[in-house]
């Protein structure tokens, strides 16, 4: 069941309250990635944990939606979809604030030699130098866009149209933990060891998943990050002897 | 009485699971849990323990185990052919282990997940809440041989020589399916096929998911090529536009790019994960509201188990209209 509501654009119908099987609901802002959908689905998001709905059991976002996990026979499936129009109702959410409680990292990323065995591919593809697609990346604070394929492993973005390049065919095995790759305008930042069809541009020594903490993800929906480039010996260095996960990184509240 | 469990061997995919960790999806963790929810929830029934209490799920292959004390354990799910040193033991029943037994699990005799349980649950580290095995998402491990696993406080719970009655969920039949994300997109005459055609999983499965072999053009979504990545739940079917689909299980990604044509209702999931390779399924639509009459949350189904719940051995001192039993009709003389 797909539904526009009446104050959904009438060309693209969006924003879009969709049923995803028993005990779910999606609330899509776009079918393509812009960084205002982004915006919407985070802060709508937001709305929904702060109405404390009974009966809803958890919301996520991907890049574009956010969703309601729900459980039925608490809250009816016409319930939940009427509230949600409620909520979406009288707010241009394309144009609305991000949430509160966000948080920006700055993470020591290195981006040469060994850390960066795709970075001239990647950057020939986007028509840039190597130095020009460093600068373009650690240039751009990115957005903890959704998090997922892995545990705590964020999609970050969005990066200058330059990097609207796709994936590879092929996938490059096993990319550790900490690897950057880029790719269609994001970048991931990789949590566990993996193969994968993005191009490794850079390497960090920070975790997003760390099991063995009292809070294993590090990230949150919405954070953001820079990545402030260091050499090669520095980010050996990191690597070394960082036993926090944070790899150097600091943080402070988005104010 | 606490012991532990030995491995002494486990088969190719053995893993302690319970009913998972739902609240993480945000932070891209599915919740997990058992393949056949309904077969951990009987487990339960039968030793009188609770629902958090966790167990050992064998896909296809048990193992040889042992009890450092002794103890009682429950089998469910997927019949498997099981011995304790060197006896049947009965499936979908309780039975006492003494310390230094050899259990013997092998082969499933049908459908796909087996499950041993213990009286005071393997007492695995819990992780956010739940002491299941997320192997995508390297929580947890397969067991192997040499595992010891410490088992919780019995607590007086674990009742040997108990069995339950259990509907057949073995031999696929029809499941029941919801829309899911991407159902509108798909052209009407695509959903009607859908439901007409006759799928059987492959042998390509795992906890993430069930491929889905059909004869047929495959199903493809109308207007869009390429779908941006959209939440998703176990139960959605998704479909990859040429070759075969996928029915996502507990274990899932939290997002996923391929559209998926419908989603299984969570009561007849089971019945898709415990389908063997090339055991028929249909899908057909129902509306939510006969969904949400089908359903049966955990507590509601562990009741209705207990229900059924009766001693394995029926003892004739506990059997009130003894004299009323035919008891000799069938009987032959023996030299016929």
């Amino acid at each position: 069941m797909a539904d526009a509501l009446p104050n959904s654009d009438p060309q693209t119908g969006f924003p879009m309250l969709r049923n995803v099987g028993f005990s779910g609901v999606s609330v899509c802002f776009s079918d393509h990635l812009t960084e205002a959908a982004n915006r919407a689905a985070l802060s709508f998001r937001a709305r929904v944990d702060a109405a404390g709905l009974p009966g809803i059991i958890e919301t996520t976002t991907s890049l574009t939606s956010a969703f309601v996990s729900y459980d039925p026979t608490v809250l009816p499936q016409g319930t939940l979809r009427d509230t949600l129009a409620a909520l979406l109702e009288g707010e241009d959410w394309l144009a609305a604030d991000l949430p509160e409680n966000r948080r920006l990292w700055r993470i020591p990323a290195s981006f040469s030699g060994v850390f960066a065995p795709q970075l001239e591919e990647a950057a020939a593809l986007a028509g840039l130098t190597p130095a020009q697609a460093v600068d373009s990346i650690a240039g751009t604070q990115v957005r903890v866009m959704t998090l997922g394929f892995a545990p705590g492993q964020p999609y970050l973005g969005i990066l200058p149209q330059d990097w609207d390049i796709p994936r590879q065919t092929g996938l490059t095995k096993n990319l550790p933990p900490g690897a950057i790759a880029v790719a269609i305008r994001q970048l991931v930042l990789f949590t566990t060891e993996t193969p994968t069809g993005w191009r490794q541009v850079g390497r960090c020594g920070f975790r997003g998943f760390r099991p063995e903490a009292p809070n294993p993800f590090a990230l949150r929906p919405g954070d953001e990050i820079r990545f402030d480039p260091v050499s090669e010996d520095r980010m050996q260095d990191i690597l070394a002897n960082d036993r926090t996960g944070n790899g150097a990184a600091s943080v402070e509240d988005i104010l | 009485m606490t012991g532990q469990l030995v491995v002494h061997q486990a088969g190719p995919s053995v893993s302690v699971q319970d009913l998972g960790r739902p609240g993480n999806l945000a932070f891209g963790l599915s919740p997990g849990g058992a393949a056949d929810r309904l077969a951990h929830i009987e487990g339960a029934v039968l030793l009188g323990q609770g629902l958090d209490c966790a167990s050992l799920e064998m896909a296809g292959f048990g193992g040889e185990f042992e009890l450092t004390a002794d103890g009682c354990i429950a089998l469910t799910g997927a019949p498997m052919i099981t011995k304790l040193d060197g006896q049947p033991l009965v499936w979908n029943a309780s039975h006492s282990v003494l310390a230094g037994q050899r259990l013997s699990i092998g082969s499933v005799t049908a459908g796909m997940y087996g499950y041993l349980h213990i009286a005071g649950g393997i007492d695995a580290p819990a992780f956010l809440g739940s002491r299941a095995a997320h192997l995508a998402s390297g929580i947890g491990a397969l067991l192997r041989a040499g595992d010891e696993l410490p088992l919780g406080a019995a607590d007086g719970s674990g009742r040997a020589g108990m069995k339950i009655t259990v509907a057949d969920r073995f031999s696929g039949g029809v499941v029941r399916v919801l829309p899911s994300v991407q159902t509108a997109l798909f052209p009407a005459e695509t959903l009607a096929r859908f439901e007409a055609t006759d799928f059987a999983p492959t042998s390509r499965r795992n906890r993430q998911g069930v491929q889905m072999h059909f004869d047929g053009a495959p199903f493809a979504a109308g207007a869009q090529l390429t779908i941006l990545s959209e939440n998703m739940i176990a139960g959605d079917i998704q479909m990859t536009g040429v070759g075969e689909p996928f029915v996502l299980l507990p274990e899932c990604q939290t997002t996923g790019g391929y559209p998926r044509i419908a989603t299984v209702i969570p009561d007849d999931l089971p019945k898709v994960a415990q389908a063997s390779p090339a055991t028929p399924i249909r899908f057909v639509f129902v509306t939510h509201e006969a969904a949400l009459k089908a359903h049966r949350p955990p507590e509601r189904y562990r009741l209705d188990v207990r229900a059924t719940l009766q001693p394995l051995i029926r003892d004739p001192r506990n059997i009130p209209d003894l004299l009323g039993y035919q008891l000799i009709s069938g009987a032959i003389t023996g030299w016929e």
